[in-house]
């Protein structure tokens, strides 16, 4: 169970959130602007990296707010937390 | 046979225990397995697929041949008789490699505890206590783990002596003082079983298992500790491996480890004449040992030519130790009653046999890095000790002792210390060099026949398998695990895995290092789904809700459907009637007369702040911002993909205050999904949103005469259609409660839902109550709401439907510029003319009820015989709800049906069992299409 450091709550148990999958997918600003398929990029294509990805989680057991982290998907550290609309931070 | 003296166990006691049948007596400090071989019991169980006679193997929890099941006081299977210990009464048989689940529910406790250390020791030999020692010793919190019930590790299996004290009373003594520090806890009969991400670890503790009848029934059998430790240490020894040669799967061969420590710890001599094999030192010192116990040792069979002074002080004991010789075949009827001893390598027939009923076997010894690898540390074979050594964890965790192929005591020691005292500080001596006892790693015994040369002895492997698994091509560990099953029985591996990789290795003449192991995963041991359970079971499985009127509906005899965590009363029988009956009177009472529901378990949402409006304009698919004060709309949302999510009411309480309701089982993911919009794409909306769910009390007055009851109860109230309009609502005393009064209808009939604080709930419903109306349930609302068309989402829908195949393109708005949903309602796939599309279906025989989820078929798929082609049939889609009707004096039903709009009055066949039902499809609307009764 991994340990996620909560950035308004500290490190609480993985039980006490959801996942929301990759961040920085921005709702588009004209959906009706798109083609089928760039509004179908948004819907159903994510990243799938093995290593750092940018996901979101929700603390929905706590302070039930939604934040950003830097997972690496093959080794699970978690290299960052940020708050909703900070920058992603640059992590070597 | 038990000896006069030595060993562990507390001779002044006799504990009496029967196995297969009969009985024997032993001691406090057995296991099963050592009062067994006391007993001179040398087949335990038969194997599992070849059906030999077995013995016990192993004095551990490595053991892979003795299986037992212990029937009393509770029937538990696929126990190891090395790890069960010893308790009067104690009856258990042996098992031929499966076991049977009790049929009745077990009735010990079982419990969990979360703990937190700075540092976790796994493990209580002298590497494990010096670790705990010296992490202690700085006033960390340490939790040391070990899974036997007295401390000691494989001291308890040896004379060895700690600065002057026999081993075993080190340890106590080490551990007696640890316990006495404040911050430290000593968890005996503990295994940690798994390690997880960012130092979590779980192990299991047997708290009562040992005490049969006596266990006191208020104490936990067994505890499931949850650890999160800043560091771990890790000191969980070796397990000696065996050889493959024929036969080496009698009854009377075992690791020459374990025979020394049934010696040592229980005073047990597993046989009167030995043969020991070995490839190592360090089986001599068995050999020795057990000849001072007076066991005959017929002779030491070493693989080396010149094994060095091991060998010299054996034959100064008078022991013949032949070198460079091998064991080519253990054999005997049920048990070893000789081995075959030759020259190593095969091509030279001299053949040496020795007659002895014990063969003890040595070669070489693997680290247990089952923790190790399950941290995500790196594991790399070791050619001199022929064994997988820890290499490196990205997590905080240390291992010391012979768990990283350190085996003197005295490097133990100071390994173990060195190691306590990094985890504490991060500094400290540097990990002692590993000290392998001196010997060459040995495998496999070559000959022409491999069938009798057994790897896995709990699956029955031979290495005639492995060949077989090579031969047809495999050249992955992985691979030939599954082919085989070398590996995959209750011990996972822990004495054969290893040796299948080497057999392998020779078979395919590549080095061991090449193919390297299969995966370490969790659980370590075998763990009882009951220890995981916990006290999450029966009652407390999950928690459950029940509404403020809950005890009414109780004692007016409902009966109650689960609705997520809801229980919800599903109809109310009167004496003498089933389910169909009450339900039919109930609908009738709803149609022509007046009945109530407790409706409080809907969702309910405050949505409060100055862009409330904006923000539920952006999540329904129609507009909510124009609602006026006091005034009612339904909404449908959506996902972004334009399938229906979620449905409801919206009910505007002030410019900047919403109600919204959402479906019961649903109103926590409607508000968490409201959350997720707010925080992460529109943070500068200014709404809060609140669960109120639990806060109000909702009963849904129903039918012709609501109006009327509601009169009587609301005297202050005006209730007529044009002072109370529909989808609008009031304050009002009801019943001399204070009340929101909605005028809604899930029914088509004219109805109300009140609203009123929890606390008055009961109140409320006892005042509708006394006014005779009739009470329905879950079952009439779907009947009523179905009659009129209207779909209850996660029922009717799936995850794959759009309002428009609902039929209710009405409530899409096409004025907004956007909402959540709208712009895949342009894709090519939502505009389909074949969609599935909600339709009503009668059966043409209008007694028939259609079991929901039954599918449809064409006319064409069926043809002129009336019968199913071959399979695949093609379907048109499946019936989602289906009831008997009192309004329509039959059964109907609802049904999703590729462009189903289009084929209203089309007949179609339902299969249900070996008859194929004709329906005819129909508009969903089948009760009140022009929506007359809505206002009474
Ligand atoms: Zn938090």
């Amino acid at each position: 169970m991994l340990l996620i450091p909560c950035p308004w709550c500290g490190p609480r148990d993985e039980a006490e959130f959801h996942y929301g999958g990759q961040a920085h997918v921005a709702y588009p600003q004209d959906p009706a602007a798109l083609s089928d398929e760039q509004w179908a990029r948004y819907l159903f294509f994510r990243d799938n990296p093995k290593g750092v990805f940018a996901e979101r989680w929700s603390h929905s057991a706590g302070c039930r707010r939604w934040f950003n982290a830097l997972r690496d998907t093959a080794t699970n550290e978690i290299h960052a937390v940020y708050r909703v609309g900070e920058p992603k931070p640059v992590t070597s | 046979m038990r000896r006069e003296s030595g060993g562990r166990v507390d001779r002044s006691r006799v504990l009496r225990f029967t196995f297969d049948g009969r009985e024997y007596t032993g001691h406090p400090g057995d296991t099963l397995a050592s009062a067994l071989l006391a007993n001179g019991v040398r087949r335990v169980a038969a194997s599992v697929k070849l059906g030999r006679p077995r013995g016990v193997f192993s004095a551990g929890s490595e053991e892979p041949n003795a299986l037992v099941q212990v029937e009393t006081p509770f029937p538990e299977p696929m126990l190891t008789a090395t790890t069960v210990e010893l308790y009067d009464g104690l009856a258990a048989r042996g098992l031929a490699g499966r076991g049977r689940l009790a049929s009745e529910p077990d009735p010990a406790r079982y419990d969990a505890v979360h703990a937190h250390c700075d540092v976790l020791v796994v493990g209580a030999g002298p590497a494990g206590l010096a670790a705990a020692r010296a992490a202690a010793a700085t006033g960390a919190r340490v939790i040391l783990a070990d899974e036997q019930p007295e401390p000691g590790g494989g001291l308890l299996g040896t004379a060895e002596t700690v600065d002057g004290t026999p081993g075993a009373e080190w340890a106590a003594a080490t551990a007696a003082a640890l316990e006495e520090l404040p911050d430290v806890r000593v968890l005996r009969r503990t295994t940690v079983f798994g390690y997880y991400d960012d130092n979590y670890l779980v192990a299991v503790e047997r708290r009562t298992n040992h005490l049969g009848a006596q266990a006191p029934a208020h104490v936990a059998r067994e505890r499931i500790w949850r650890i999160r430790a800043r560091r771990v240490v890790l000191a969980t020894g070796a397990h000696e491996r065996p050889i493959a040669f024929a036969g080496n799967d009698l009854p009377g061969v075992m690791p020459a480890g374990a025979a020394r420590t049934y010696l040592h710890r229980y005073g047990v001599l597993p046989g009167r004449r030995a043969v020991v094999f070995t490839a190592n030192d360090s089986a001599y010192a068995a050999a020795l040992d057990l000849a001072d116990a007076g066991v005959d040792v017929a002779a030491i069979v070493d693989v080396r030519q010149a094994p060095g002074s091991c060998a010299t002080r054996a034959r100064e004991r008078g022991i013949e130790v032949l070198t460079g010789h091998v064991v080519r075949q253990a054999h005997g009827d049920g048990q070893v009653d000789g081995v075959v001893a030759g020259t190593d390598g095969g091509d030279v027939l001299e053949e040496r046999p020795i007659d002895a009923d014990l063969l003890l076997v040595s070669g070489g010894w693997s680290p247990v890095v089952h923790l190790f690898s399950q941290s995500g540390g790196s594991l790399r074979y070791d050619e001199e000790l022929g064994a997988m050594l820890p290499g490196r964890s990205r997590q905080a965790v240390e291992v010391a002792g012979a768990a990283r192929g350190v085996f003197t005591l005295e490097a133990c020691l100071a390994d173990g210390a060195g190691a306590g005292e990094r985890a504490v500080s991060g500094t400290g001596p540097a990990p002692v060099e590993p000290s392998p006892p001196a010997g060459v790693p040995y495998w496999l015994v070559p000959a022409a026949d491999y069938s009798a040369h057994f790897v896995d002895l709990q699956r029955d492997v031979t290495v005639a398998d492995v060949r077989r698994a090579t031969g047809a091509g495999l050249r992955s560990v992985e691979h030939v695990k599954r082919y085989t099953t070398a590996g995959t029985a209750h011990d996972q591996g822990k004495t054969s895995g290893l040796l299948t990789t080497a057999v392998m290795a020779h078979l395919l003449g590549v080095p061991v290092a090449d193919l390297g192991v299969t995966t370490f995963r969790a659980p370590y041991l075998p763990v009882s789904f009951a220890a995981l359970a916990g006290r999450d079971r029966g009652e407390l499985h999950d928690p459950v809700r029940v509404t403020a009127l809950h005890e009414w509906h109780v004692a007016n005899g409902a009966l109650f459907e689960n609705v997520g965590q809801w229980k919800r009363p599903w109809y109310y029988p009167r004496p003498g009637e089933d389910m169909e009956a009450a339900v039919l009177r109930e609908c009738r009472a709803a149609r022509e007369q007046v009945a109530a529901m407790d409706a409080s378990t809907l969702g309910k949402i405050d949505v409060i702040g100055p862009d409330a409006g904006e923000f539920l304009d952006r999540l329904y698919t129609n507009l909510m911002s124009t609602l006026k004060v006091g005034a009612i709309r339904y909404g449908v949302m959506c996902r972004a993909d334009g399938m229906v999510f979620d449905d409801g009411t919206v009910i505007r309480l002030a410019e900047d205050h919403f109600l919204v309701t959402t479906t019961t089982g649903n109103a926590a993911a409607v508000l968490d999904w409201m959350e997720e919009w707010l925080q992460t794409e529109w943070p500068s909306l200014r709404v809060y949103c609140t669960s109120v769910t639990e806060q109000w009390a909702t009963v849904a007055l129903v039918g012709p005469r609501s109006r009327e009851v509601l009169a009587r109860l609301a005297p202050g109230l005006p209730v007529g259609a044009a002072e109370f309009p529909f989808m609008t609502w009031r304050e009002a005393e009801v019943a001399g409660l204070p009340a929101r009064v909605c005028r809604i209808s899930f029914s088509g009939e004219l109805a109300y839902e009140i609203n009123v604080t929890s606390w008055d709930g009961l109140r409320l419903w006892e005042a509708i109550m006394a006014e005779g109306v009739t009470p329905y349930g879950t079952e009439t609302m779907h009947v009523l709401r179905a009659e009129k068309g209207y779909p209850i989402v996660g029922q009717d829908t799936d995850g794959t439907v759009t309002p428009h195949d609902l039929g209710m393109s009405w409530v899409v708005s096409k004025k907004k510029p956007d909402f959540v949903g709208k712009r895949s309602f342009g894709r090519a796939d939502t505009a389909r003319p074949d969609r599935k599309q909600l339709v009503g279906l009668l059966p043409e025989d209008p007694a028939f009820l259609l079991p929901e989820g039954t599918h449809l078929v064409a006319p064409e798929t069926v043809g002129p015989g009336r019968r199913l082609p071959e399979p695949p049939v093609p379907m048109l889609g499946h019936v989602t709800s289906s009831y008997r009707s009192a309004a329509l004096g039959r059964t109907f039903a609802l049904a999703l049906v590729k462009a189903g709009q289009s084929r209203y009055g089309e007949r179609l066949y339902a299969p249900v069992g070996d008859t194929l039902v004709p329906v005819t499809v129909t508009s969903h609307v089948l009760y009140d299409p022009e929506g007359a009764r809505r206002d009474g």
